[in-house]
């Protein structure tokens, strides 16, 4: 099961400058390991991240194999609207997990 | 001359294994950098999180042949569990071993439960122990040291202080006699285990004290104690009772 911590302050000021941050629980197996019986472990990562508010994409981050498992994403952006922040994390094995948190803008 | 020196050695290395004195004891958090610290603190950055929201589902779901879960019994774990990790590992009043939060859980589950144990180290137990472990953070550890424990303390500290392995190290050399030191880049702790189950960058998980006890073991090129073991618990008790009064800062981040 794969579990994301999501930390969006539940309200703000218009214009305001918010951090927001990701937390995601994944392997992220590099594809560069040998496993106990000296087969390469198969690559298995993150590829993607992608944010949106109100549906328009704010912030996208191509994730590599040297990045540590349970990746945590942090930026920032302005608050201009009510409304929802979505995220969503792609990569191999058809990994994909969809998480939102809903902002007041006052 | 011969006598005298060996002798002179033999004191000198009963003076160096002396504990590290009560006001003197320093948690591994605080010899960490700003940025880990921050990271720790952080309940949106920590990474032991993610195991929380795991261990929280774990709380509420309804097992084995009872068909109870550990709401069902103990309510809210954020009041039930206050404190209750800061007195592990406890000494049984009947006189048995000393048992370690892990196997405490595990008993509640084949007892109460009437359900499987979970494999030591699994990813469900370290959610359940850190869940717990998570209610006693800030609280000062109060392991029991009463006349049932004396015993079993003083077992986990001969452990302690016994040279084993193919470099003949004990823990105590390190951890007493040489903490604040370096071994390669990375600075000796006094080996408080206030943060336990904790999530350390090295294993990009979460482990409990005695994967840490194992690691260490390996280092010294000893037989690490298997988990469970009645040495590791023993182990574990006397690291515990050693830190004693210092506050737990579970789950927490350690390089």
């Amino acid at each position: 099961m794969a579990r994301a911590l999501i930390n969006v302050p539940p309200t703000a000021k218009p214009g305001a400058i918010i951090e927001i941050k990701t937390l995601i629980s994944h392997p992220m197996e590099s594809g560069y390991r040998v496993g106990l019986n000296g087969q390469i472990i198969p690559r298995d990562i993150i590829t993607t991240f992608v944010c949106t508010y109100n549906g328009e994409e704010i912030f996208r981050a191509e994730l590599s194999p040297a990045i540590a498992a349970n990746p945590f994403l942090s930026f920032f952006t302005r608050a201009t609207v009510s409304g929802t922040i979505a995220f969503r994390w792609t990569g191999d094995n058809g990994f994909s997990v969809s998480e939102s948190a809903e902002i007041v803008v006052e | 001359m011969c006598r005298l020196l060996v002798a002179g050695l033999l004191l000198w290395s009963l003076a160096a294994a002396a504990e590290i004195p009560l006001a003197e004891r320093r948690s591994g958090a605080a010899m960490m950098g700003p940025d880990l610290r921050a990271m720790q603190e952080d309940d949106s950055a920590n990474p032991a999180g993610l195991w929380l929201l795991d261990g929280a589902a774990l709380w509420s779901r309804r097992l084995g042949e009872a068909g109870q879960s550990c709401a069902d019994c103990h309510g809210d774990v954020t009041t039930s569990m206050a404190g209750v990790a800061a007195r592990y590992p406890v000494v049984d009043l009947a006189g048995g071993p000393p048992m370690d939060l892990e196997q405490r859980i595990n008993l509640c589950r084949t007892t109460r439960q009437q359900a499987p144990a979970l494999a030591l180290e699994s990813r469900d137990l370290l959610a359940l122990t850190g869940l717990v472990a998570r209610q006693s953070r800030g609280l000062a550890i109060a392991i029991d040291d009463g006349p049932a424990a004396q015993p079993f303390i003083a077992a986990g500290r001969a452990l302690f202080l016994r040279r084993q392995g193919q470099l003949n190290l004990s823990c105590a050399q390190c951890h007493d006699d040489n903490w604040g030191r370096h071994l390669g880049g990375a600075v000796i702790p006094q080996g408080h285990p206030t943060g336990y189950p904790l999530y350390r960058l090295e294993w990009q998980g979460l482990g409990s004290l005695q994967r840490r006890l194992r690691n260490c073991m390996t280092g010294m090129r000893a037989e690490p104690y298997a988990y469970g073991s009645a040495e590791a618990v023993l182990l574990e008790l006397y690291l515990r009772w050693r830190a004693r009064g210092m506050p737990m800062d579970a789950p927490a981040v350690r390089p």
